[in-house]
């Protein structure tokens, strides 16, 4: 095996690969012994789909920017939402607590807070936990008991589980979101947040003072779902480890993605089309070990006519790409930021159905729906241009600046 | 005159005596010899063997020639039905085995007809399949779970791949042909399939009877099937194909072998089955050198060391145990399996056979695909599903099930003039589609059939293509597997759980 | 840092709070509906607009109560994201100056106005426009001139995918789009009639335009400054060379073009062009069984 756990047949080891993330056994078990409960989807019998709004910004030396640019880039793209979501997720955010994993929880009551307390605390080693500051904020209401942790995972239960830290707090959050009722993992990763509920983004980002925020990454999102009342967990980002999704759009391939994505055991609980976007770059990035670049054309991948044309190399890299990654094409109108440990990274559809508008001012990179979204929070930017269909724009976060692109991290101030 | 019997004729052939010219064209057009002339030259004919071809019909140059049910009254029975009293009178009379030809004809629930299609209103465009890209492309082989490759070290060569896959099948539309062998139907028809595969971007298979030279020029088209007689099986042969196919079993008559009656081994089929002319040509019921699962294995590495590890095909009768066999199919080291369902054609089979062993192809794709998913396997192998796909319609539902590929057949022949009188067994096609009689033989031009069957498969693709753009993908893979665009009308809870699709009415 | 738990509200158990507060005005966009009017300064036929964060709507109207009080020029500072701006305005003398990057379906339905853009302008410009003159100064989005049955559309710099989608000439309507830049996927797609110029100007490694150039058009032409390659071509079109009518055509549009961009028409022309147009009006009779 080597460390991307493939054998030397480069298949997937079987016994991680295809192992359901269906939860973490109870300290000192050697297997899960968890009742499933019911799910958390009294919110969401539907699947939610709509129109939206997104932007991102990502400053590669690490500079940190209030979250107070995110907030007012989505407030000039108010009318692509309808006010039943918005959500944001920042990077960098945490420096007090740089290398926890800190779960923002969201809670219908006290007892799925207690149950889920009682969960981490059997799981993991609790840091440090508070509620999410808020204030009030007209028109947001009927908020959920909003919760973060700073958690930690001792090495006697990695050794227990033989599992990596990553995938320990992938079973973890699909425990929580599977099995406690009223309980919703809204992010996961390291240094990030995601922000999150029922209203419109601005609003959203006012009520959780993202202004008093400094971060390196930032992306935001304004929904205007089609079909069922927005609940605060399906307001996106959609966040697993340190990777959050929002997304305009809709996945029309969200069938076979669901079931190619159920082959490597994740569960996709939430009914939303966004869901499957996050776990798919979960699995090509981390765990298949793909580049960005590389991620991104499995997605939104080039057509047979233009590979037909490619150069020999090229020619079976992609067809290789679209033969072994075909279940995970990404199909129908769709543009996406990602934000990641290493940066951010936007994608649109193959035949660019969704806008996207990109800019770069120094070692700033912008992202939005619209192009005036960034001339909101940076009118002269260096250069602006309109990204390629399924070709990503990357911002990359330079070496040292977060736990993912350095092994001895050192947050710049 | 024949010996006494209760079997009346099925059909009535009417001629309109007025419009009839008398030139004998029908009497010459029958294979089924219905027709003699009498003393004034009018063609007068024995209804009892009249099979409803319609190759009198069609060649009538007056028009004249109209097949009519024969509509002789049987006190009713849903029970014992006129058929059912028909074949034991039959049996009574031959104490034989009953045999027919084609898929079954039996009203059994017929799932794809009770499958609806999804398409995008406002919140996700549909696609314009004429104007906008719409790829059909399909790939059938093994496929690892991941690739590698290489990371760029900054210095702009572009990335790299480091993974080696196995050979793949590149077809342009997710259509195969079915194997038919050489000796059940003509060489012609053989040639027709092969230039047809060749200009439609697909694969024609050859059944189990061997490789006619004549054929190799469409080689890279062309899967050669190996099956339990092993005829014309040789290490050139294995070579030849683009892939190989182990034939287990047969959608119409699982469990069961082949007999090829000795009057169709004339000097071609001999030459390219390599057995004498005049031989009955049996195929037995099993391989009888794979008794088990890992005999399999066996012969599906033999065959991937004689021909440089071509892809290799398993085609297997959809059973009740179907999924658990094709799981160990794919473990055995095949890179397609291609699934028969009961409804797929034959040349010969017992009809108790035909009608009543096997389950239907939509059942068995979804608990097959199902079933490699859950085991995490599903990437190893091609599913291609096969045996009663009767239309563009049938396949998206199969690929939206979670086939990758069907297999036609059935349909190819109707498309070269087939139409399904259900008697190819006998030999006597008047269509010389399943004789090897040089005189019907010679009435198919393999370049006509050619042409016809490459229509179809462009019509068809075209049809999918709308398809794709009314859900709104424009690859076929996002289709692929993709129950959730699927709704049953009219299907059982039970069935629709099997089949994982959610009734009509319900939302995403 | 993150604001500490000290100086947070207690966690909500009880009924949902309405609060009194709303987004800190700082944080007021165009984006927010709002009533508020930007200042208006009028110097004889002209009024000069400042549109920083006001509502579109709000500021559209305020485009419409100027003309109806005769003014001829309306100058429109400090513009970002506001919509539909010259949508739907009916007026033969009429100039918006728009400064800074206006929103999405600028100029739809126009009739008659001309829309100066002095940045670049965002998707669904002219938008089944019907007469009238768009100038864009930057780049345009997607979408450019969707159905758009008359008037003049002039980007200097690169448009997205599908410009000139579903363009068509009627009676004495006649659309014209002439792109000083490059083009993406899909230019001409199903054009049924009118002009499109793709000039391919300035310094750049991007192709001249994208893959599917008149796919499904069968009407109208396209005519285009450089190569373009037989695979970028939908299946209805081709490229055939310009006659001397065309190229007398080619000139006149290109040198108004250059005069409202500033560019030497003779050094835009001396390079060869191609025409691209359907070589059947109907592609697709072939396709249908009945």
């Amino acid at each position: 095996m080597n460390a991307r756990g493939l054998n030397r047949f480069g298949e997937a080891d079987r016994r991680s690969a295809v192992r359901p993330y269906r939860g973490l056994p109870a300290p000192g078990s050697r297997s899960s012994d968890l009742v499933p409960r019911p799910a958390y989807t009294a919110e969401a019998e539907e699947r939610i789909a709509g129109g939206c709004g997104l932007m991102g910004v990502c400053d590669e030396s690490g500079g940190r920017m209030s979250g107070e640019l995110a907030l007012r880039s989505m407030s000039s793209m108010h009318d692509r939402g309808n006010g039943l979501g918005g959500g944001f997720a920042g990077y960098g955010i945490y420096p007090d607590f740089p290398y926890a994993f800190c779960f923002h929880m969201l809670f219908n009551d006290d007892v799925s807070k207690d149950d889920t307390e009682y969960y981490l605390a059997r799981h993991f080693v609790i840091l440090h936990h508070e509620p999410i500051p808020s204030k009030s904020v007209r028109g947001i209401e009927d908020e959920p008991i909003l919760w973060r942790y700073f958690l930690e995972i001792s090495d006697q239960r990695l050794a227990e589980t033989q599992l990596s830290a990553e995938d320990y707090v992938v079973h973890s959050v699909m425990d929580i979101n599977n099995h406690i009722k009223g309980a919703f993992v809204a992010s996961s990763g390291r240094n990030m947040g995601a922000f999150k509920g029922v209203g419109f983004p601005e609003e959203i980002g006012e009520f959780y003072r993202l202004d008093e925020y400094r971060g390196w990454t930032w992306t935001g999102h304004g929904r205007f779902p089609t079909n069922t009342p927005g609940w605060w967990g399906g307001a996106h980002p959609f966040c697993l480890l340190d990777f959050s999704i929002v997304h305009n759009g809709e996945i029309s391939s969200y069938g076979i993605n669901q079931r190619y994505l159920e082959m490597f055991g994740y569960k996709c609980s939430m009914r939303t089309d966004t869901e499957v976007v996050t776990y798919l770059f979960d699995l090509l990035l981390r765990r298949h070990g793909l580049s960005v670049e590389i991620a991104c054309k499995a997605l939104a991948s080039p057509f047979w006519k233009d590979i037909d044309l490619m150069e020999e190399d090229d020619r079976q890299l992609y067809t290789a790409l679209r033969t072994v990654y075909g279940p995970a094409l990404l199909n129908g109108p769709f543009a996406v930021v990602l934000g990641m440990g290493e940066g951010m990274v936007a994608l649109s559809d193959r035949i660019k159905l969704r806008p996207l508008a990109a800019a770069r001012k120094g070692t700033t990179v912008y992202v939005a729906s619209e192009e005036s979204a960034i001339r909101e929070i940076c009118p002269k930017p260096d250069r602006t241009w309109m990204p390629r269909a399924g070709e990503p724009v990357i911002a990359r976060l330079a070496e040292g600046v977060s736990p993912a692109t350095s092994s001895t991290y050192d947050a710049v101030a | 005159m024949a010996e006494m019997t209760f079997v009346r004729p099925e059909f009535r052939v009417r001629i309109d005596r007025e419009a009839c010219i008398k030139c004998g064209r029908c009497v010459h057009q029958c294979g089924w010899d219905v027709y003699h002339l009498d003393a004034d030259d009018r063609p007068m004919p024995d209804h009892s063997r009249c099979a409803a071809c319609h190759r009198c019909v069609t060649f009538c140059p007056a028009d004249a020639i109209t097949i009519e049910k024969n509509p002789l009254a049987y006190k009713e029975s849903d029970s014992m039905s006129s058929a059912m009293r028909k074949a034991v009178w039959r049996q009574a009379e031959t104490g034989g085995v009953l045999l027919t030809g084609m898929g079954t004809d039996k009203p059994y629930l017929r799932i794809f007809d009770h499958l609806l299609l999804d398409a995008c209103q406002v919140t996700n465009p549909s696609i314009d399949p004429l104007r906008e890209p719409m790829e059909l492309r399909t790939f059938l082989g093994r496929k690892p779970d991941s690739i590698e490759v290489e990371r760029g070290n900054g210095d702009g060569r572009s990335p790299k791949l480091l993974t080696e896959l196995d050979p793949q099948l590149m077809l342009e539309t997710p259509i195969v042909f079915g194997g038919m062998s050489f000796g059940s139907v003509s060489l012609n028809v053989h040639r027709a399939l092969a230039m047809a595969a060749k200009e439609s971007g697909t694969f024609m298979n050859t059944g189990e009877g061997g490789l006619h030279a004549d054929l190799e020029p469409y080689q890279d088209h062309i899967i050669v099937q190996c099956a339990s007689g092993r005829f014309g099986v040789h290490a050139d042969y294995l070579q030849a194909g683009a892939a190989v196919e182990i034939k287990i079993g047969q959608g119409a008559k699982p469990g069961i072998g082949g007999h090829l009656p000795g009057e169709k081994i004339d000097e071609q089929v001999s030459t390219t089955r390599m057995i004498p002319q005049g031989t009955d040509a049996l195929s037995p019921a099993p391989h009888h050198d794979i008794y088990s699962i890992e005999d399999l294995r066996q012969l599906i590495y033999a065959i991937k060391e004689a021909t440089g590890y071509k892809p290799v095909s398993v085609k297997i009768a959809c059973v009740h145990n179907v999924a658990a066999i094709a799981s160990g199919v794919v473990r055995a080291g095949a890179d397609i399996v291609y699934l028969d369902g009961f409804k797929g054609g034959t040349g010969a089979a017992p009809t108790i056979i035909r009608d009543h062993v096997g389950i239907p192809i939509e059942i068995a794709i979804a608990v097959v695909d199902q079933r490699l998913r859950d085991e995490g396997i599903r990437n190893r192998a091609s599913i291609v599903a096969a045996g009663g796909i009767r239309s563009s319609a049938d396949i998206v539902k199969a690929i939206a099930l979670g086939a990758d590929a069907c297999g036609v057949g059935t349909a190819l022949l109707v498309a070269m003039g087939c139409h399904v009188c259900q008697k190819c067994h006998t030999g006597c096609c008047s269509w010389g589609i399943t004789t090897q009689r040089p005189e019907l033989t010679r009435r198919l031009d393999p370049e006509w059939g050619a042409e016809r069957v490459s229509n179809l498969i462009r019509a068809w693709s075209h049809e999918i293509a709308e398809v794709l753009g009314a859900v709104g993908v424009n690859a076929i893979e996002s289709l692929r597997g993709s129950r959730e665009r699927l709704r049953a009308l009219g299907l059982d809870q039970t069935t629709m759980d099997i089949i994982g699709v959610k009734p009509a009415g319900v939302g995403h | 840092m993150s604001p500490s738990s000290e100086s947070v509200r207690s966690v909500p158990t009880g009924p949902a709070r309405r609060g009194p507060t709303g987004i800190e005005p700082a944080r007021i966009t165009a984006g927010q509906p709002g009533l508020e009017k930007g200042p208006v300064t009028r110097d004889g036929v002209t009024a000069r607009i400042d549109a920083r964060g006001i509502y579109y709507k709000t500021l559209n109207e305020q485009i419409r109560e100027q003309v109806a009080a005769g003014v001829s020029t309306v100058v429109l500072d400090n513009v970002n994201g506001q919509r539909y701006i010259g949508a739907g305005i009916s007026a033969d003398h009429l100039t918006i100056m728009v400064n800074g990057v206006p929103g999405n379906d600028l100029a739809a339905f126009m009739d008659g106005p001309t829309v100066v853009v002095d940045e670049n302008a965002q998707d669904g410009i002219a938008n089944t426009m019907n007469r009238g003159l768009v100038v864009v100064r930057g780049d345009a989005g997607d979408v450019v001139g969707y159905g758009m049955r008359g008037g003049r559309v002039y980007v200097r710099g690169d448009v997205g995918y599908r410009v000139g989608i579903h363009m068509k000439a009627f009676g004495q309507q006649h659309p014209v789009v002439v792109i000083g830049g490059r083009a993406r996927d899909f230019f001409g797609e199903y054009m049924a009639g009118g002009e499109m110029i793709l000039l391919g100007l300035g310094d750049s490694s991007e192709p001249l335009v994208g893959s599917y150039v008149g796919t499904g058009m069968h009407g109208g032409v396209i005519y285009v400054r450089g190569a373009v390659e037989g695979h970028q071509l939908g299946k209805e079109v081709s490229v055939v060379e310009p006659s001397p009518e065309d190229m007398a055509r080619i000139e006149e549009l290109v040198t108004d073009f250059c005069r409202a961009h500033a560019f030497a028409a003779a050094e835009v022309l001396a390079r060869p062009f191609g025409k691209i147009a359907p070589f059947t009006h109907r592609p697709y009779g072939k396709l249908y069984a009945y």
